[in-house]
Formats: C-alpha cells, structure tokens, sequence
C-alpha cells in the first residue's frame, strides 16, 4: 500500500515584487495511511505552503511528491479537481460551508462534483451528518448553527467522498477551548475507529499534542519529526530567534 | 451534476429578488416590445389584405381629370368628367378584364315614410355587383333591361336597410330620393368596415341611366361619367391591363404624345401593398429599437455576474478545493446568466403578448401574436445569456483556488 503522502526534497518558489521567494527549501517527509499528525510552525514558516501543496491545490516547484503513489507534477487543474474531489477532504479555520445550502446540501457538495444520483448524495449526506452527531440539523443553513456545529459539518463535508487524507487548516481557531476541545476529539474518533488519515496544519501547541505525530516546520526546513512530547512542542507559537542581544 | 447545477441557478437568482428584477429589465422591455411591434405589425398586415379583399381585389378604378400630384396616389381632381359610358364598353371588352361599370356618386338623404337616413348612393350599370363582387343575398342586382329603362330600382346596403326599415322587410317598399321614388329590389350582405373606417354598408345603389335621368338634375342625359371601376381576372393581369387601358383611353380621347392622361387609374391592390410594405418596414425598424433593448439588457447580466463573481470570490474557492474543475465553475455562472435571460424573455412574452390582447381590443384591427416571434425571442435571449455570461463565467473559472480562499 503506497504511502497516502511522500515528499522528497520539495521546494517551492515564487514570483513577487521583491524578486523570486523561496517558501520551502527541501522538505522531505512520508505520511502512511492511518496516521494522525499535525504539522507545526509560526506564521511565514512556509506551512501554508506545505499545506497546498500536499492539498493538491498548488504544485511543487522541484523536487517529488507523490499522492497515494501518484506524481502529481504534470496534472493539469481538471486533473487535481478530480484528484482532491476523490482523495483529499478539506476542513478551514473559517468553516467555508456555503450559506444558501442546509447543512445536508453543504455535506453533498463534494457527491455533486463526483456526480453522484441525487438520491445517492443524500443517503450519504445523512449518515456523514449522523456520524457527528447533527442528523437531526440536516435542514438546517449555517447561519442558524453554532461554530462548533457548523466545523461539524464541514468535517462530515470532507468525509463525503471517502477520502484517502483529511487536511484540516486550524480547524479550531475560530472556536472557544470547549468546543475546540470537542471537535478534536472527533478527529481522533474518526481516526481511532474509522481509520480516517488526517493532517492538522496549524501554530498552537494544544492542537498538536492531541496528535500522534508532530512535524515542525520554520523558514521552510523541518525541524522535528517525532512524537508530541512536551520538549518537541515547546515554544509553540513563537519563533525561534538567533539570540539578538549579542 | 447538470441538474443541480441548474437548481442552483434558480436559487441564485430569487435569493436576491430585487436585484434579478433590475437585471432582467432590460431582457424584459426589448422582448415585450419585439413581440408587441411584431403582433401589431402582423395586425395592420392582416387588416390591410382583408380590407382589400372585401373590397374586390383584382380591382382597377378609373378616373376622369388630370393626375394631381405625385406620389403612389393618382388624385384625379379635374373638372368636367372626361371618361364616357363608350369608354366603359371599350374597356369592358379589353382581355382580361372580367367586367367594367362605369359610376357616380353623391350624397343624398333617403326618406321612406316617416324615416330618414343620409347616405352616399352609388349610381352604376349591372356589372358594378360583379365588379365588387357583391351581390344582393335578399332580393336581387337591376338588369340591365332596367337600366336601359331607366327603371326606378333600388339595392340598399344593410346599414340604410336597418335605419329605414328596422325589422320590417325592405324588400317592394318604396324610398325617396330627392323627390323620386324607388322600389327596393334588393338588399347587399353586410361587408362591415372599409379603408378609412368608412361603413360600406352604409349605401344605396341606383342604376345609372335612372338618377341620371331623374336625380341628378336637368333631365339629360349625359354620356360622361366619373369612374369607370372594373376587374380584372388575376393579380397578374393588373398591370398589363392598367397599361392596355391607358393605351386605349389615350387613343380614344385623341391625345397626342406631348399631353398627359385626363384620367387616372388607382390600382388597389399596389396601394395596399405599398402599405403593407411600409408597415413592414416600420415594424421591423420598431423591433431593432427593441433588439437594442435586448443587447443593454445582456450588458447588464454581464455587469451583474462580474460582481456576482467578485461577491462569490470566496465560494468559488471553496467550490474549487471539494473538486469543481474550471469548467465546472464556469458552467455554473454561464447557467445563472441563462436562467436570468430566459426568465426575463418569459415576462418579456408574457408581458408582450398580454399587451398586444389588450390592444387588439382597442385598436380597429386585432393584433397577431406568432409563435415563431415567441421562439426567436426564446433563441436570441439564450443566445445573449449565453454571450454576455461567457466573459464573467470565464473570470470566475480561471481564479486560483489559493487566492480564492484567501479573499
């Protein structure tokens, strides 16, 4: 079984007013199928760009990355949309669901893409939903839910499709601690119990350590990758400074 | 996929009732003024044909005096009538001519009994009935043994009939006309509404040689009349004949080649098709202006998706992360800039349509609304949804997923 994700030595480039901007600089890491780990750094360590690239929605500008065994490098935009439709469940610190559709409609807008029969997507719509606990709210639109309610159901949303990896941007930033706590406890459910693959990009300690796994990332190089032990998440947000008062 | 795509569109669209509302004004107006330009258009067209037929068609009118002014009208507004009975006869027997009358008029107060009616009689030979192609359906023409007789005959159009009589049979009841008396012999069928809104029902019919005689005054009789109406047998026959007969009266009335004609000859039927022909052009001149309602109305579906994809910047985002391709995306738009051209062609056609009824109601003639022109407006609102979404749909395709979600 191929790994769900492989990078090796991947760099990533851009073009801005200041001349070419290197976000990552050799970035090698393999997640398996199964594993529940978060990827760790300070605002401008390039995560966001990690996290596209292993997204699917950006493209690697050296370097090999491979989806599921797959080398991506060459797919054209349709060919990623059909790729992140199929295999990768998306989960943002924002919620995103649409706010015309009830949470049901927001839940099979992934089938709609995969086009499923529209009695297939609600059956599946429905269990999604019941598997975070908000069957009965499927009527419901996302203005009428509460911010942990409605990460619930962008969470059943990423599930949709089955998908081979859940990547999830600070999925409890914009929640309070309780309700944070909550919900990542349901990212551990589905992991323990359903074998869902999941990866939480995100700066705060508290998320990591209730992962198995931690990857550190500052300036575009990983800098740990290992367990969360309480050493490996010291220093969480901040950055670490060359000493300044030399 | 497609079906929810369409629903989606809908739901677009009445989430923000209003602003669809002002989208599709445009649509709206250009289509319901097309289709009320071409139903009254299509009206007058229909109007004018039956107008002229009822009038007789294939139908040339001769009359005496000069041409007056210039134009598709010959006016003849001369003096003394220059055309005779002879000249009658002699087109009469020109081929092709089925029959000729020569006529007069004047208008005169009807009296019978204690009852009373003003209207404009007509005087003519037997073959005027066959030249209108309207005969009596109660009682019978004159024949020409009356009119040689001077018999004092008369057939009345069923307006003069009503007034005089009411429910009473007209038909052996005696009329004066000026002074004279007249037996009613015959009753014409009601032809209803003629050019110019004249009632052609409102009418008498003397032979000629009797109110000539008796009526009109000094007891001779003159051989020179005003009109000489005749028909012809086939539309075609129209022109070669109007030719035939300028020949012959110009050959009759001696006139050399430096004199114009001391008559003219009105041929309905090219009247009435120049009518038509302007009022065809005057429609489709009306429609354009509603075409150009059609394309700002396009213009402004474009302006409304551009903001719709700067407003849904974010969506589109979101949409493309779950997995909508671009074409996906773009499809979507393209549909709601459809839905809005479609949906404003209907109330454009329902506007229209109802519009032209009402019309009809008050117009003289009753207004035309084809399906074809409903199914163009139909094919050209699709096609300027299709047109003036495609800029905007394109946009919202080609936005990085990235940036998307980042805005």
């Amino acid at each position: 079984m191929a790994a769900v994700l492989d990078l090796r030595d991947v760099v990533k480039d851009y073009a801005s007013e200041a001349g070419a901007f290197r976000a990552l600089h050799g970035v090698s890491f393999v997640v398996e199928q199964g594993e529940f780990l978060a990827i760790m750094g300070p605002s401008g360590s390039g995560k966001s760009t990690l996290m596209n690239i292993i997204g699917c929605l950006d493209t690697a500008s050296e370097g090999s990355f491979r989806f599921d065994g797959t080398d991506i490098s060459d797919f054209d935009e349709t060919a990623l949309a059909r790729l992140r439709n199929d295999a990768i469940g998306f989960i943002f610190q924002q919620f995103n669901l649409l706010p015309r559709l009830s949470a049901l409609g927001n839940v099979a807008l992934p089938l709609v893409y995969a086009g499923l029969a529209r009695s297939e997507r609600e059956a599946r719509a429905r269990e999604g939903l019941a598997l975070v606990g908000l069957a009965d709210k499927e009527a419901s639109r996302p203005s009428q839910l509460s911010g942990g309610q409605q990460q619930r159901v962008a969470i059943a949303r990423a599930l949709a499709n089955n998908p081979r990896l859940v990547l999830a941007d600070e999925p409890t930033g914009a929640l309070d601690t309780k309700t944070g706590a909550e919900v990542l406890a349901l990212f551990r459910t589905l992991n323990a119990e359903r074998g869902v693959t999941a990866v939480i990009v995100t700066h705060d300690p508290g998320v990591a350590a209730a992962t198995n796994r931690v990857v550190r990332i500052q300036d575009g190089l990983i800098t740990y990758d290992g367990p969360p032990t309480p050493e490996a998440l010291a220093g969480g947000a901040g950055h670490e400074y060359a000493d300044v008062s030399a | 996929m497609f079906g929810s795509m369409v629903a989606e569109a809908w739901s677009a669209l009445i989430a923000n009732r209003l602003r669809s509302s002002l989208t599709m004004l445009g649509m709206i107006i250009g289509v319901a003024a097309v289709i009320l330009m071409l139903a009254i258009g299509s009206g007058v067209q229909a109007y004018i044909e039956n107008s002229i037929s009822s009038l007789g068609s294939n139908l040339l009118i001769v009359n005496s005096g000069a041409a007056r002014s210039r134009g598709g009208f010959s006016q003849g507004g001369g003096t003394a009538p220059t055309l005779t009975l002879d000249d009658a006869d002699a087109i009469a027997k020109l081929p092709g001519v089925i029959a000729a009358a020569p006529q007069s008029g004047f208008g005169s107060q009807i009296v019978a009994g204690p009852a009373n009616w003003l209207t404009q009689v007509a005087t003519s030979t037997p073959s005027w009935f066959q030249v209108q192609d309207w005969f009596p359906d109660e009682g019978r023409p004159f024949t020409e043994m009356e009119n040689r007789q001077a018999a004092r005959v008369a057939v009345l159009g069923r307006k003069v009939a009503d007034e005089l009589f009411g429910a009473n049979d007209p038909l052996g009841q005696q009329i004066r006309v000026r002074g004279i008396t007249f037996t009613v012999i015959g009753i014409l069928p009601s032809k209803g509404q003629g050019i110019g809104g004249a009632n052609r029902d409102d009418t008498v019919v003397l032979p000629l040689t009797a109110s000539q005689r008796l009526v009109q005054g000094g007891g001779t009789f003159r051989r020179s009349i005003r009109t000489i109406s005749l028909s012809v047998e086939t539309p075609e026959d129209l022109e070669s004949t109007e030719e035939a007969i300028t020949q012959l009266l110009r050959r009759r009335h001696r006139l050399d080649a430096s004199e114009v004609n001391d008559f003219t000859i009105t041929n309905i039927t090219a009247v009435g098709d120049t009518f038509k022909e302007t009022t065809a052009a005057i429609s489709l001149l009306l429609g354009a202006i509603g075409g150009i309602s059609l394309v700002v109305g396009g213009i402004g579906i474009m302006n409304i998706m551009l903001v719709s994809v700067t407003e849904r910047t974010r969506e589109i985002g979101i949409r493309m992360a779950i997995g909508a391709s671009r074409a996906a995306i773009r499809l979507q738009f393209l549909l709601e800039a459809l839905m809005l051209s479609l949906v404003g062609c209907l109330a454009g056609v329902a506007i229209g349509a109802g519009v032209a009824i009402l019309a009809g109601k008050f117009l003289p003639f009753e207004t035309v609304i084809s399906p074809a022109s409903i199914i163009v407006s139909f094919a050209i609102s699709a096609a300027i949804g299709i047109f003036f979404g495609w800029y905007p749909a394109n946009q919202a395709a080609k936005l990085s997923p990235i940036e998307a979600l980042r805005s």
